[in-house]
C-alpha cells in the first residue's frame, strides 16, 4: 500500500448509551429514543469538542438498516439536523452491514488525505430495538447474501452462520476447552462493560459470569453451538469521532496529545456470493489486518490494545486468530491464559466490545474508533488501561457479514 | 380414524368465551401444523367456532390473530422447515404471517349450532351449567354424521352423569383446561367408566401435542383441581368468619389475603384468586359440588351474600379484574369490600392496623415471583417455613394453619380416591394454580412452640 501523503488524525469522540436490554432505562414498551435523537446526541457530542458545526468541512454517517429498522432513507440529509451550521456541506451515508461504521472512518480518511476536507465529522448509528429480535433478525439477514442464502437459512440467520463456524472448529479443535474460552471471552467484556457507563452491560450484576457463560446450547430454542452469552446484543447507539488532518486540529484547536494519529489501515471486500472457504477461518479479516500493519510498519508486538469485531464470542476467538496473535486452533489457549483481559499482555475490547458495550450494528465501527481514542489520550476513565511506550499502538477491527466487509485501523496517540 | 382424521372437522362451542377462545387457539394451531405434515394434504381441515355472541366472535377472531402471531414467531424456526417448499416464503415474516394466514383460514365462526353437525370432535367449553350442556350435546349427538367424539371442559360436573344425561355413549371425557389456556401447561382428564378407551388414547395424544401436563383426575364433581381450590376457599372463608369477631370483616378479610399470599408464597392471595376466578362462577362449582358430595358443606353466605349485591368478581372483556372481595386499581387489589356499608374500604384505611395485628411477617419471607425463580427452590422454602414454624405472631399462625389445612384438602383427594397419587395433587396446584410448592408437604408439621 502506498504511504499517505499527509497525517490523518481523530479526536473528539463521543458515545451515547448503547440501549437495550440489560440496561435499567430500558423497557421495550415504553417509548425510547430514535434515529434523529442518536444521530444528534453523537454529532453535537463531537461539535461540542471541536468549535461547532461551522468548523466542519464535511459529514459522513455510517449506517446498516434505518430503512427497514426505522423505514427512513437518505440519512445523509440527517447530519445538518445536528448543528445548522451544517447545512449546505457535503455529506455523504455508506453501508457495508455491520462494517458500515469502518468504511464511514476510510471514507472520512479519503477526504482528508484528498484534501477536500480538513475537518470530517464521522457518525455511526444504529436503532434497532424497534422491531422483535425474530423480526430484527430478518433484517440483520440483509448482510447476508439474500437471494442465495436467506431461505434455507434459519429463523436467527446470523447467530446460525456463527454457530456454523463454531461448531467446525469444536470439530477440528476440541469442544471443551473451546467453549471455556468463549465463557471466559464472555466474562472480559461484562467486566470491561461494568466499568464503562456508556456501556449496555454496565448494569450487570451477574457473579459466576464464565458458569453462565457454559450454558449448554440450545438448538430447539436456539441455535446448535452457540448460546445467548456468546451473542452481542440488540442496541440503539450512535457514536461520533472527527477525522482531521494537522490544519484541521489547528482550526479546531485541539492539541496532538489529544487525537490519535491514523497510523495504518486496510479496507477488504470478500465476495457476498462464495461462501466462507474455510469456516474456521476468518480470511478477510486476516488479509485487513495485515494490510494495517505493513501500512503502519509495526510488528504486533508493538500493540497496546486491540478493539475487535466479537459479534459472537467465536468471532472474538478467531479474530484473535487472524490477527497472529496465536496460531490457527491455539486461540483459545491464548484466551485461556487471560492474554486478552484487560490485566493481560494485549487488553483487548477495553470498553467492552460488541458483547459487553453493545453493537449498534452500523455504528460498530466508529464506536470502536471512540474507545481506542480515549483509551489513547488517557480519556478513558474508569475503565483505562495503562499504555506502555513499548506498545504505543492500537488496532480496531470491524467486519461486516460473515467475515465480507472489513476494515482494520491502526492508531497512536499523536505527537 | 386417524389422529390427523379425527382432527379434520372440529366445533369449539362457547368459542368466544375465556376458555373457549384459547381453546380454539390451541386446537386451530395443531390443525394447521398437521395441514403442513406430509401425508395431510388431502385433509380439509376446519374448525367450527360455535358461540351464540356475533360481537363476542368478532372479538375472537381479532384474539387469534394476535396470538397466533405471538406463537408463530416463538416457532419461526419451525416454520421455515414447515414452509420450505413455498419458495415466495423467504424471511421470517413471511413465513410468520402465512402461519396466522393459515391458521385463521382453518376457523370459521358460526352462530349456529348446525355448523357442528359434520364435526369429528367437538369440545365444548360454554358455561358451568349442566342442563345446557345436556341439551346442546344431545342436540349434537343425534343430528351429528361423523360419528363425533366430545371434550367437555368442565371443571366440575362429572363426565358420567353429563354422559348419560346427553346420551353420548362413552364418546364423551373430560379434558379440563386452565385459565387460560395458551399460557397454563396443565390438563386434567377425567375418564368416566363408560368413555371409549379410543377416546382417552387420542385425548392424551392431543395433550401431548399441545405439550401440557396431563394429570389424570377420578369421576368426582369437581375434580382435583376445584376439589382442593373450593376447600381451600371455604376454609379462608371460615378463617374470616373466626377473625371477624375480633378485627371486623373487612380486616379479616385482608388479614387472610395476606396470609394466603405472603406467608404461604402463593401468586395471589384467595380472596384475590377468588375474585379471578369469579364469585359467581365459584358459586356455581360450589353447587354443583355440594348437590353431589352430600355432608361436605360446600357452600358459602357469605359468597351468596355478595352476589346478592351484585358483587362478581370475573374480568371484563378487556381482561382487566372487575371488583370482588377486593377492589382493583390498575390490576392491583386497592380495597376490601364491605357488605354492611355496601362500599370499599380503602387499603390505606386497613393495612396499618391489620399489619401491627399480624406482627412482622418472616424475614426470610421473598415474594411469590423470586420464589418460583430461585435456583435452590427446596432448599429456600425448607429455610423459610423452618423460621415460620418457630414464630408466634397472629399472622404465622394464621399461615402455619392454613397450611395444614391446605394438606389436609390434597390428602383427602387422594383420600377420597378423586387422585390416584398425592404427587397428582401437588402437580395440579403446582402448574394449574402456580403455587412454589405442593399442599401436600411436611413444611408445616410438628407445633413448635418457642
Amino acid at each position: 500500500m502506498k504511504k499517505s501523503r499527509q497525517k490523518v488524525f481523530m479526536t473528539a469522540g463521543y458515545d451515547t448509551i448503547s440501549m437495550g436490554t440489560g440496561r435499567k432505562e430500558f423497557h421495550p414498551k415504553k417509548p425510547r429514543p430514535g434515529l434523529e435523537e442518536y444521530i444528534r446526541e453523537a454529532g453535537q457530542g463531537t461539535l461540542k469538542q471541536i468549535g461547532g458545526g461551522k468548523n466542519v468541512d464535511e459529514g459522513v454517517i455510517s449506517n446498516f438498516m434505518a430503512a427497514r429498522f426505522n423505514k427512513q432513507g437518505n440519512l445523509a440529509a440527517l447530519i445538518p439536523s445536528v448543528d445548522e451550521d451544517l447545512r449546505w456541506k457535503p455529506c455523504c451515508r455508506v453501508e457495508g452491514a455491520c462494517g458500515s461504521g469502518g468504511l464511514g472512518l476510510i471514507a472520512g480518511t479519503k477526504s482528508v488525505l484528498a484534501e477536500t476536507a480538513e475537518v470530517v465529522l464521522a457518525i455511526g448509528v444504529e436503532v434497532q430495538n424497534t422491531v422483535k429480535a425474530i423480526y430484527g433478525a430478518d433484517i440483520l439477514a440483509g448482510a447476508g447474501w439474500f437471494k442465495g442464502e436467506r431461505k434455507k437459512g434459519h429463523a436467527y440467520f446470523f447467530p446460525a452462520a456463527f454457530s456454523v463456524r463454531a461448531g467446525a472448529y469444536f470439530e477440528k479443535y476440541g469442544r471443551e476447552k473451546t467453549r471455556q474460552a468463549f465463557a471466559r471471552w464472555y466474562r472480559n467484556a461484562i467486566e470491561n462493560a461494568r466499568l464503562c457507563e456508556t456501556a449496555q452491560e454496565f448494569h450487570n450484576t451477574v457473579e459466576n459470569l464464565e458458569s453462565l457463560a457454559l450454558t449448554e446450547p440450545n438448538p430447539q430454542t436456539f441455535v446448535d453451538h452457540l448460546n445467548v452469552f456468546d451473542c452481542s446484543k440488540v442496541s440503539d447507539a450512535g457514536s461520533a469521532i472527527a477525522i482531521v488532518s494537522e490544519n484541521g486540529l489547528n482550526r479546531i484547536r485541539i492539541p496532538k496529545s489529544e487525537a490519535v494519529e491514523v497510523v495504518g489501515w486496510g479496507q477488504v471486500e470478500a465476495d457476498l456470493t462464495i461462501p466462507p472457504e474455510d469456516p474456521t477461518w476468518l480470511d478477510t479479516t486476516s488479509r485487513a489486518v495485515k494490510k494495517a500493519l505493513e501500512c503502519a510498519e509495526i510488528s504486533l508486538q508493538e500493540l497496546g490494545t486491540v478493539e475487535c469485531h466479537d459479534c459472537f464470542t467465536i468471532s472474538g476467538l478467531l479474530s484473535v486468530e487472524a490477527i497472529g496473535l496465536a496460531g490457527k486452533g491455539e486461540g483459545a489457549d491464548y484466551i485461556l491464559a487471560g492474554n486478552t483481559s484487560r490485566q493481560g499482555t494485549l487488553p483487548f475490547n477495553t470498553s467492552g466490545g460488541l458483547i459487553g458495550w453493545g453493537h449498534p450494528t452500523g455504528g460498530t465501527g466508529v464506536r470502536q474508533a471512540v474507545t481506542i481514542w480515549q483509551q489513547l489520550t488517557g480519556k478513558a476513565g474508569n475503565w483505562q488501561i495503562p499504555i506502555s511506550p513499548d506498545r504505543p499502538y492500537a488496532l480496531s477491527i470491524n467486519m461486516g457479514g460473515n467475515d465480507k466487509t472489513v476494515t482494520a485501523i491502526v492508531y497512536r496517540r499523536a505527537e | 380414524m386417524k389422529y390427523a382424521e379425527r382432527l379434520e372437522n372440529v366445533t369449539v362451542l362457547g368459542a368466544a368465551g375465556k376458555m373457549g377462545s384459547g381453546i380454539v387457539l390451541l386446537a386451530a394451531m395443531e390443525m394447521a401444523d398437521l395441514s403442513l405434515e406430509p401425508g395431510n394434504e388431502s385433509l380439509a381441515f376446519s374448525l367450527q367456532a360455535v358461540d351464540i355472541s356475533q360481537k363476542a366472535l368478532s372479538g375472537l377472531v381479532k384474539y387469534l390473530r394476535s396470538q397466533v402471531q405471538r406463537f408463530a414467531e416463538q416457532k419461526a424456526a419451525w416454520l421455515r422447515k414447515a414452509y420450505e417448499k413455498r419458495e415466495d416464503l423467504i424471511e421470517n415474516k413471511d413465513v410468520i404471517n402465512q402461519y396466522v394466514e393459515d391458521v385463521l383460514a382453518i376457523v370459521r365462526p358460526a352462530t349456529e349450532i348446525e355448523a357442528s353437525y359434520h364435526s369429528t370432535l367437538v369440545f365444548e367449553a360454554i358455561s358451568e351449567n349442566l342442563d345446557l350442556k345436556v341439551k346442546l350435546l344431545s342436540r349434537i349427538i343425534s343430528n351429528n354424521s361423523r360419528n363425533a367424539w366430545f371434550f367437555t371442559n368442565t371443571s366440575s360436573i362429572p363426565i358420567s352423569e353429563l354422559n348419560d344425561k346427553a346420551n353420548l355413549n362413552g364418546r364423551l371425557i373430560g379434558f379440563h383446561f386452565y385459565n387460560p389456556p395458551a399460557v397454563q401447561k396443565l390438563v386434567e382428564l377425567i375418564s368416566a367408566e363408560s368413555t371409549l378407551p379410543d377416546l382417552a388414547d387420542f385425548a392424551k395424544q392431543f395433550a401431548k401435542k399441545l405439550r401440557k401436563t396431563v394429570v389424570p383426575s377420578h369421576d368426582v364433581a369437581g375434580f382435583i383441581g376445584n376439589g382442593h381450590f373450593m376447600r381451600d376457599a371455604l376454609y379462608a372463608v371460615s378463617e374470616v368468619e373466626r377473625l371477624a369477631e375480633d378485627f371486623g370483616l373487612v380486616n379479616a378479610i385482608y388479614m387472610v389475603n395476606k396470609v394466603s399470599q405472603d406467608y404461604l408464597i402463593r401468586p395471589m392471595g384467595i380472596f384475590q384468586l377468588i375474585d379471578y376466578v369469579g364469585l359467581d362462577v365459584c358459586q356455581c362449582i360450589l353447587g354443583v359440588m355440594n348437590e353431589r358430595l352430600p355432608g361436605g358443606r360446600l357452600h358459602s353466605p357469605l359468597v351468596d351474600r355478595l352476589i346478592s349485591q351484585g358483587i362478581a368478581g370475573g374480568q371484563y372483556a378487556d381482561g382487566s379484574q372487575k371488583d370482588g372481595f377486593l377492589k382493583y386499581e390498575k390490576g392491583r387489589p386497592s380495597g376490601v369490600y364491605d357488605p354492611d356499608q355496601r362500599a370499599y374500604a380503602p387499603f390505606s384505611e386497613i393495612t396499618e392496623h391489620c399489619h401491627k395485628a399480624l406482627g412482622a411477617p418472616p424475614d426470610q419471607a421473598k415474594p411469590w415471583k423470586s420464589v418460583i425463580q430461585h435456583p435452590d427452590k427446596t432448599n429456600y422454602l425448607r429455610g423459610y417455613f423452618q423460621q415460620l414454624k418457630v414464630m408466634n405472631t397472629l399472622g404465622a399462625d394464621l399461615a402455619k394453619r392454613y397450611g395444614r389445612k391446605s394438606k389436609k384438602i390434597g390428602l383427602g383427594l387422594v383420600n377420597e380416591k378423586v387422585a390416584d397419587r398425592e404427587e397428582d395433587v401437588n402437580t395440579v396446584l403446582l402448574t394449574g394454580f402456580f403455587h412454589a410448592y405442593g399442599p401436600i408437604n411436611d413444611y408445616f408439621e410438628g407445633e413448635v412452640r418457642p
